[in-house]
């Protein structure tokens, strides 16, 4: 679990740009992420970090530099290209159908059927609420009601269904746009916690967050972007909310 | 601001225990039509009794009236309730069961000319199921392509279908030369009408749909958050034209069956049940937001329209009340469902 500078990277980005007319919201950025290890990125408001993570899950293409996976150059023409490659992001808006279990939710799309009767097709939810049930305990998320819609659940508790999700289809690597910031602080903690799990389980993390408290409680890195640029990349051990805040600010 | 957890280490699901209010009311949201249906029944009886010494709901006739009389409503608020819980509503379906229903009669005539009475028969419903289906499809490529909403593209098709279906059927009604036709829409099986038959067989199947396949989760999903359902694959242009498709077809078969009942096609065989469909939807606990709703609560919904319009009737109320305690019913129906939504609602704000 200690990685970081020996592993190959899972994923890295090089000299990534992307321009949204005269508006250069990315500009030859460079970084990369090892198995096990959860890299913060920190940067002020419009400094580009949605950007970057949406040209690295295919909601858009980049206009310049390359995207790696495991060493080979990859492009990804829809969120589905790269979801399927194993790169989950989940938004801060938390992409769950409320009315639906977490076994449903876990499943959505890609849902198991079972035959009734020898004949029949139906929805297979005894397998959905098993699998939801494994997933969510090796996420230390013990569920007793798994019938129930996730509305029911607080804002950390879906946060994890969607982590769920993105675990049971094996991701290796999860991106979270600012899934702490909705959050009241027993809950955010929850999330903290979670990330700590995925760490653990191998997967990389990108974690993005205007918290600089959670950045250093749960990653191993911080980048800073500074108006779609690099501004400086420190380890956690190595650094305080003063460079860091110093970083993001310029000067 | 309402959080019920304490301090804990893990993430466990809380905030639906420990709070009956929540459930009990959640439960009353969930069976309110059946609640209604009940109540409803037991105040003909006592009113049926004390004005007239007979029974109301003991009396089979008036139950098989109550069901012949639900029918038709209740095959359009099947489809109804798929378009209600995806989000969407379908202003349509009243016209394209009177499409379908004149299209019924000319196609059976026109077959009877050529072939057996049973087959011509099953031909001219054959025909009025797929031709209903041609505004579904349009409605569903209005709604899933060119982004029109729902109630505005399926509004343009009431006007359509209207149109069409009064110039199809020469601006009068058809009659059907076809005795089978007229024996499935009048005759009984062991006492239960035909009509009633076809109705439990196509509510079981509508069911099934909804709750046990792909494309009934997928439609919840889509009703509750369109934005996660694309995200997590679902083709949801696909859905959309398919379930514009399916509710225009079971309109289609409920003017099947209306010409069935009166030997006739006509183009306004489905006015008066439009919103009649979509009370019973509403009734039946979906909700107009999308995202919830069952077939078996629109059937206690169309039950409940159909008891109300029948037992006035009956207790010889002037038929205008109808209406007025339909829309009671209703209004009351959607006050439930909100004040279920904010108390539930309530929890998640935090
Ligand atoms: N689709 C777009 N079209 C045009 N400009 C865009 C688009 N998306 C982002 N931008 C611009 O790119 C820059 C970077 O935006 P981005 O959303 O990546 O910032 P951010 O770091 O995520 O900010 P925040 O912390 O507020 O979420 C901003 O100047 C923004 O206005
Ligand atoms: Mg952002």
């Amino acid at each position: 679990m200690n990685s970081s500078e020996q592993t190959a990277p899972l994923l890295e980005v090089r000299r990534l740009s992307k321009h949204f007319g005269a508006v250069q919201a990315l500009n030859d950025f460079s970084m990369a992420v090892r198995p096990g290890e959860v890299v913060a990125l920190a940067g002020d408001n419009g400094a580009g970090k949605t950007t970057l993570i949406k040209a690295i899950s295919g909601v858009f293409q980049p206009t310049g530099g390359e995207i790696l996976l495991r060493g080979q150059p990859v492009t990804f023409a829809t969120p589905q290209e790269a979801r399927e490659k194993g790169i989950e992001t989940i938004y801060q808006d938390l992409a769950l159908a409320d009315n639906l279990s977490i076994g449903a939710n876990i499943f959505l799309g890609r849902e198991p059927m079972r035959k009734a009767f020898g004949f029949l097709p139906v929805l297979d939810r005894k397998a959905m609420a098993v699998a939801a049930k494994q997933t969510m305990g090796r996420l230390d998320f013990h569920v007793s009601r798994l019938d129930a819609p996730v509305s029911n659940f607080s804002g950390g508790q879906r946060q994890a269904v969607a982590i769920g999700r993105a675990v049971y289809w094996d991701a290796q690597i999860l991106i979270m746009d600012e899934p702490t910031a909705a959050l009241g602080v027993p809950e955010q903690r929850k999330v903290i916690s979670l990330i700590h799990q995925l760490k653990a389980q191998g997967r990389g993390v990108i974690f993005i967050s205007h918290n600089l408290q959670d950045i250093f409680a749960v990653s191993d890195r911080i980048v800073v972007l500074r108006r779609g640029i690099q501004a400086g990349e420190r380890k956690i051990s190595e650094t305080n909310h003063d460079e860091v805040v110093k970083l993001m600010v310029g000067g | 601001m309402t959080s019920t957890s304490p301090t804990e280490t893990h993430v466990a699901p809380q905030a639906d225990h420990g709070d009956p209010a929540r459930s009990w009311l959640a439960r009353v949201a969930e069976g309110r039509a059946w609640l209604f249906l009940a109540g409803l029944i037991i105040c003909f009886e006592v009113w049926s009794r004390l004005s007239f010494g007979a029974t109301f709901v003991l009396n089979p006739f008036n139950v098989q009236s109550i069901a012949i009389f639900a029918v038709a409503p209740l095959l359009l608020a099947t489809g109804q309730t798929f378009v209600i819980i995806s989000g969407g509503i379908d202003l349509s379906l009243g016209f394209i069961m009177g499409l379908a229903a004149v299209v019924a009669a000319h196609a059976t005539n026109m077959a009877g000319v050529a072939m057996p009475v049973p087959l011509a028969m099953m031909l001219g419903i054959l025909a009025a199921v797929i031709v209903a289906g041609v505004p579904g499809v349009i409605n569903g490529l209005l709604i899933s392509r060119l982004r029109i909403p729902p109630f505005i593209g399926t509004l343009g098709m009431f006007g359509v279908a209207r149109g069409a279906a009064f110039l199809l059927a020469g601006g009068t009604t058809v009659p059907v030369q076809n005795s089978w036709f007229a024996l499935l829409g009048n005759g009984r099986f062991y006492g239960v009408p035909y009509l009633v038959i076809i109705a439990a067989v196509f509510v079981v199947v509508m069911h099934y749909i909804l709750s046990q396949t792909r494309f009934g989760q997928h439609n919840y999903a889509i009703g509750a958050n369109v934005q996660a359902a694309r995200r997590a694959g679902i083709d949801i242009r696909g859905h959309i034209l398919r379930l514009y498709v399916l509710s225009a077809m079971c309109a289609g078969l409920g003017g099947a069956l209306y010409a069935a009942r009166f030997t006739a096609g006509a183009a306004q065989a489905g006015e008066p049940l439009l919103l009649d469909s979509v009370a019973a939807v509403v009734i039946g606990g979906a909700s107009l937001f999308g995202g919830s709703g069952t077939i078996f609560g629109t059937v206690a919904g169309a039950l409940v329209i159909a008891v109300i319009q029948y037992g006035l009737v009956f207790v010889n109320v002037e038929p205008f009340w109808q209406f007025i305690a339909v829309g009671l019913v209703i209004i009351i129906s959607v006050l439930i469902d909100q004040a279920q939504r904010r108390f539930s609602g309530a929890r998640q704000d935090e």
